[in-house]
């Protein structure tokens, strides 16, 4: 029997398996809620252009958490997961441009691994604007401060994760 | 059947190997295991090859690799592509085993019977690769006597047969035959589930994975999953993780598990084969499978010893992360 | 747990104005490990380094967080600070609150709640830091020379000339390499080989180098500072210590059908032979398949003529093992096999010759003594059609490359200079796609072609090249800027062919774990400020095995890589990066997955006894070469167990910061 013939309603399948409470963004985005976003920065290129977005001075929301790695390629589809399960309602992963790694090679494997995450994430109905990959170069400090604005508004319009989250870590 | 013991004990007698890995009789006629023999006597008391033999031997071939003498393995088609992979990375040596291709004519999914209230059988007549097998005669204990068509109750990844043709193998026995499905592929699944709206998709795998009971039945079975200690039970990586506490975890378990051995997954179905709570988790490694198809061309793990699986390789003009996704709804 | 002190920098108003620093070093305060806080005006002066050092030891820090700009600017500042102090300079961790807090954000109402939390996820990260020790490894003042043409000529004396021993290994019988084939250089005109061969003859008399003709690289292991070489001298059946040089084994040698490599095949010559004459060393070698000793067992002639019995037909190829500090890649470049262009008749006729053909046809020593003459029938001849880009800028990549060849238009335009010169009743056509001449007095040149020599250049393609029964070449064209067709009788086409890097350069690139491009040009550590370092620490490159460039070029990259190496053998011990990636013996299972995305061939693999909880297990475990490893981490994702770690980014420490950005 195909899935879609199993399948009635999603609300439906999901009372029958007496897990309703998820799904209910809405509920959880009711008073005040301001999202989490994690970006991971490689320390090259993007975290040396969030610095520069610093030095002109181009702002962006304060959710947005920088945590700096060696390159792109150092970040573990764990880490990401990891965000999630603690509440992360978003995910940016920022490394060099194409070509320009400093390790040569690391974006282009990220560029694979993340592809395939991302399309997993979606594949489980996790809204597929809640992760992103960006390049971004030293001297892009313009185009991080535009990223992160652009990205934390998609996050706003999406509201609250409740679909990978683990209600353990809410606070 | 006989032949292959014949053929088994001769090996054992002349020295060839130093033991036999097959499949023994179960406690019931549906579920043989996996065995090590080491004598003609055992051989002839326990050693099964019948339709119920879909168990991939290839892991544990890891273990036996590291034995002294070598070691006699019956491969099916589908799993030398595991032992294959397995070479690839390394875990088994080639030389150490003696691989007895076998042929297959499709194996069966002992829960396709409980579906069909035929689970406690008996016995069962057709399924031995001597008859003919479009049909099996099932007698259950309660004597109910019952013929169903082979196909309908033929492990899904017997539809979607990869080849008839060992991919590596010492010597051939015994033959195949035809299972594929003639309409559909392997991947029609994972497309009809792409087709869904995430709220579809996430309830349908909400409502699959927490059945999940975090037996890791699959992570045992799985040849791709042959690391030594798993990255889960890893206490320098703060991922450690016993039991499911919460709805997030075993979803994290399932995706990052079908994350590691993307590219490396022979698509063997043992996952879902093995499952307790019958989790469809190809569906996992299927979605990884035609995604990196699509994206960087097609590729089968296992096919030779040497090729870098999709996550091992780049290319300068590979898609963005995240190009895959404008095709999915939502 | 440690004890962990937090330092908040004002950096004047920078921070102070939009972050209440005493805010957050009173939060510090509560963190888990935290024994001491504080805020200063200038965290970075020498006042504010002398208040984290003071700490350090008066609280018995075992971690410093410094709260104040990126660490892009001061983390090795602080570093130093805690080294001073006694501190582990590793143990130091910076919150980046002001370019990413201060600078972005406008009040203090958002910049100091970010502020904290920027210092927790610090606080959280050295928490879990562990004392990382550079690592010292040893330097074999010694450098290897791989191609011994110009490039590696230039590199090798630079480095020999700053006082360090360098060995050439070339392939081919005598160095000298493609410009030892040229006839004259643009834009100068200068003859080619009276530049050259005095750099060969002080090759040759240099106390500092060591060289290897009709060798080649066996084998590399080892790393930057230590690499170990296996060099295989190929047998040349003449003793190179014993020959005088004498050449009178040529004059005799009876065998004289072999084709000629050195003029391209217009020529031949003997079974023995030097490659040209001013070869280094001027010492013969024997071509076994043409030598009728080595086909009969008869003949012997070059020995019983030789006066000092210098040749030896029983001579082994020889494996020799050098140590080096540095490697220097400059295998050069052959043209591209122009026998897929059926469209110009290369195949067909001898008079379609390519561009190197016809710098031997000009040069004095070539096949027809300088004389310009068809190979058909040594006729002079009248009409000349040049066609550039063959196989250069093509879209065709079977058969052709997407390149620019750089070189192809000057060297044209000197050519037709040249045939001028010498024959100024010669007509000559250049079909070209664009004239491109960008460098010293290049486009001056050019011009003087069109201008001063009446070259006749024609902006289009040539379509077909078809030999005539009258034995002229009938060349179809268009001329794109008068939208015609044109159609030349030519005596002679000359074909610009692509150049391509020499095909050896894949098996070196293994060899060396060298990253090469679609086109098998090496890949450099960085395309704009890594110009002449490969990826793999040591390794250097010169030449045109990096991309297409002209002689001067050429010199200049060889100068820069050899001071490169220069600077690299100065040192006596090198330091290693502690930042690296460790494999956990105990959770690794040998696949070789992290080794499949290592860039700088860094792991290898052994097989060791382990004891995992009281078992005894032979396993075959990854270990990484902290020399070569640069930290990236592509490992520490590839590897499915989490065995492969990285020191400074640890999984662990990445998680803690995770964790503590979002639950708090």
């Amino acid at each position: 029997m195909s899935v879609t013939e199993k399948m009635t309603s999603p609300e439906a399948v999901l009372e029958r398996e007496n897990l309703a409470y998820l799904g209910d963004a809405k509920g959880k985005s009711e008073g005040e809620w301001t999202p989490k976003i994690v970006a991971f920065c490689c320390n090259w290129c993007s975290y040396a252009g969030a610095d520069l977005a610093g030095n002109n001075r181009a702002s962006y929301p304060a959710e947005i958490k920088i945590i700096r790695v060696p390159c792109s390629g150092r970040v573990n589809p764990l880490f990401i997961l990891r965000a999630f399960q603690k509440g992360a309602d978003g995910v940016i992963l920022c490394g060099c441009h194409p070509g320009d790694c400093h390790y040569m090679t690391g974006n282009y494997y990220t560029r694979r691994r993340m592809a395939l995450l991302f399309s997993m994430l979606d594949y489980l109905g996790v809204e597929k604007g809640r992760t992103r990959v960006e390049w971004v170069s030293a001297s892009e400090g313009a185009k991080f401060a535009a990223t992160m604005n652009e990205f934390a508004e998609k996050i706003r319009s999406l509201g609250r994760n409740v679909r990978l989250e683990d209600i353990r870590c809410r606070n | 059947m006989q032949e292959l013991i014949n053929r088994a004990k001769e090996l054992l007698a002349d020295g060839t190997v130093a033991r036999v890995l097959g499949w023994k009789k179960g406690d019931f006629v549906y579920n043989p295991e996996p065995h090590i023999f080491t004598s003609a006597e055992e051989l002839e008391k326990d050693f099964v090859y019948d339709g119920f033999c879909g168990a991939n031997l290839s892991k544990y071939m890891i273990r036996a690799s590291k034995m002294e003498g070598k070691t006699l393995v019956f491969l099916k088609p589908c799993d030398t592509f595991s032992f294959n992979q397995l070479i690839k990375e390394h875990q088994v040596v080639r030389e150490q085993a003696y691989i007895i291709g076998v042929g297959c004519k499709g194996k069966l999914d002992h829960r396709k019977f409980q579906e069909m209230g035929l689970g406690d059988i008996e016995s069962i007549t057709g399924i031995n690769l001597m008859d003919e097998c479009d049909v099996a005669k099932v007698t259950t204990i309660y004597g109910d006597k019952k013929e169903v068509p082979f196909a309908d109750v033929m492990l899904e990844r017997c539809h979607f047969c990869k080849t008839k043709d060992h991919q590596i193998f010492d010597e051939k026995m015994l033959g195949s035959k035809e299972t594929t499905d003639t309409e559909g592929d392997r991947f029609d699944e994972v497309r009809r589930i792409q087709a869904m709206s995430p709220e579809e998709r996430f309830a349908y795998f909400r409502s699959e994975l927490s059945k999940c009971i975090r037996c890791n039945a699959c992570r045992n079975v799985c040849p791709a999953c042959n690391c030594l200690h798993c990255v889960f039970d890893n206490t320098n990586y703060d991922t450690a993780q016993k039991a499911n506490a919460d709805s997030f975890e075993e979803n994290m378990f399932h995706i990052i598990r079908a994350y590691h051995v993307a590219g490396r997954c022979t698509d063997c179905g043992e996952c879902s084969r093995v499952c307790p709570q019958s989790i469809p988790l190809h569906l996992l490694n299927r979605k990884f499978i035609l995604d990196m198809d699509e994206l960087y061309g097609e590729f089968q793990a296992g096919s030779d010893t040497e090729t870098p699986g999709p996550l091992t390789a780049f290319t300068m003009e590979d898609p963005e992360a995240g190009a895959g996704l404008e095709r999915s709804r939502g | 747990m440690q004890r962990i002190g937090v330092f908040v920098c004002h950096c004047g108003s920078n921070i102070a104005a939009t972050v209440d620093v005493a805010a957050v070093a009173e939060a510090a305060k509560s963190q888990p490990g935290v024994v001491f806080a504080t805020d200063y005006t200038y965290m970075c002066s020498e006042n504010g380094q002398n208040l984290i050092a003071d700490s350090i030891k008066e609280y018995g820090l075992t971690a410093v967080v410094v709260c104040s700009c990126s660490p892009r600017m001061h983390e090795a500042t602080f570093r130093k600070v805690a080294d001073k102090a006694g501190l582990n300079p590793y143990m130091v961790e910076i919150a980046n609150i002001r370019e990413q807090c201060s600078w972005v954000h406008k009040d203090t109402e958002i910049g100091t709640p970010k502020a904290i939390s920027l210092m927790k996820t610090a606080v959280a990260k050295v928490n879990l830091n562990t004392p990382l020790q550079e690592g010292e490894s040893k330097v074999t003042k010694r450098a290897l020379i791989i191609g011994g043409g110009i490039a590696g000529i230039q590199t090798a004396l630079d480095i020999a000339d700053a006082g360090y021993k360098v060995d050439i290994v070339e392939k081919t019988p005598s160095i000298g390499g493609r410009m030892s084939q040229l006839d004259k250089t643009f834009p100068t005109l200068d003859c080619s080989s009276c530049i050259l061969t005095p750099k060969m003859t002080e090759v040759a008399q240099h106390e500092n180098i060591t060289l290897y003709t009709y060798s080649e690289v066996e084998s590399v292991s080892g790393y930057v500072g230590d690499f170990t070489v296996e060099i295989r001298r190929k047998a040349r059946y003449v003793h190179e210590d014993i020959c005088t040089g004498c050449g009178l084994c040529m004059t005799k040698c009876p065998s004289k059908k072999a084709k000629n490599e050195f003029n391209r095949g217009l020529n031949t010559r003997t079974a023995i032979y030097t490659p040209f004459a001013q070869a280094i060393p001027n010492v013969p070698v024997i071509d076994t398949e043409a030598c009728i000793h080595f086909r009969t067992g008869k003949c012997g002639i070059c020995a019983k003529n030789c006066a000092v019995q210098a040749i030896d037909y029983e001579q082994k190829d020889e494996i020799i093992t050098e140590k080096y500090g540095a490697i220097v890649v400059a295998t050069g470049f052959d043209l591209i096999d122009l026998k897929p262009f059926g469209e110009y008749a290369y195949n067909l006729s001898p008079d379609v010759v390519s561009s190197l053909e016809l710098e031997r046809i000009l040069n004095a020593a070539g096949p027809t003594s300088g004389h310009l003459q068809r190979m058909s029938d040594h006729r002079q001849p009248k009409e000349m059609v040049f066609i550039q880009c063959v196989g250069s800028r093509c879209e065709d990549d079977r058969r052709g490359k997407p390149y620019c060849s750089k070189i192809c238009c000057m060297y044209t335009a000197k050519q037709a200079m040249l045939i001028k010169d010498h024959y100024p009743d010669v007509n000559i056509h250049v079909f070209y796609i664009d004239v491109r001449t960008p460098g010293k007095a290049f486009d001056e040149f050019y011009r003087r072609a069109v201008e001063d020599y009446g070259v006749d250049y024609i902006k289009g393609q040539v379509g077909k090249v078809t030999p005539q029964a009258d034995g002229t070449l009938l060349v179809h064209g268009v001329d794109m800027l008068d939208q015609k067709v044109v159609e030349i009788n030519a005596d002679m086409v000359v074909l610009a062919a692509a150049v391509e890097p020499n095909p050896d350069i894949r098996k070196l690139a293994t060899m060396l774990t060298l990253s090469i491009d679609n086109n098998n040009f090496l890949n450099e550590a960085h395309p704009k400020l890594r110009p002449v370092e490969a990826a793999t620490a040591g390794v250097f490159m010169s030449g045109v095995v990096q991309g297409p460039r002209d002689i001067p070029e050429t010199v200049a990259q060889a100068g820069a890589a050899a001071i490169k190496v220069v600077g690299l053998l100065a040192k006596d011990k090198l330091k290693t990066n502690p930042c690296v990636a460790q494999s956990d013996e105990l959770y690794c299972n040998g696949c070789s997955v992290c080794q499949n995305v290592c860039p700088y061939g860094a792991i290898s693999y052994t097989e060791k006894e382990v004891r995992d909880h009281g078992v005894r297990d032979t396993r075959r475990i990854a270990q990484v070469n902290p020399a070569l490893c640069k930290g990236c981490g592509a490992c520490s994702v590839a590897c499915p167990s989490g065995a492969m770690n990285l020191k400074g980014f640890s999984n662990r420490q990445i998680m803690a910061e995770v964790d503590t950005v979002l639950c708090q």
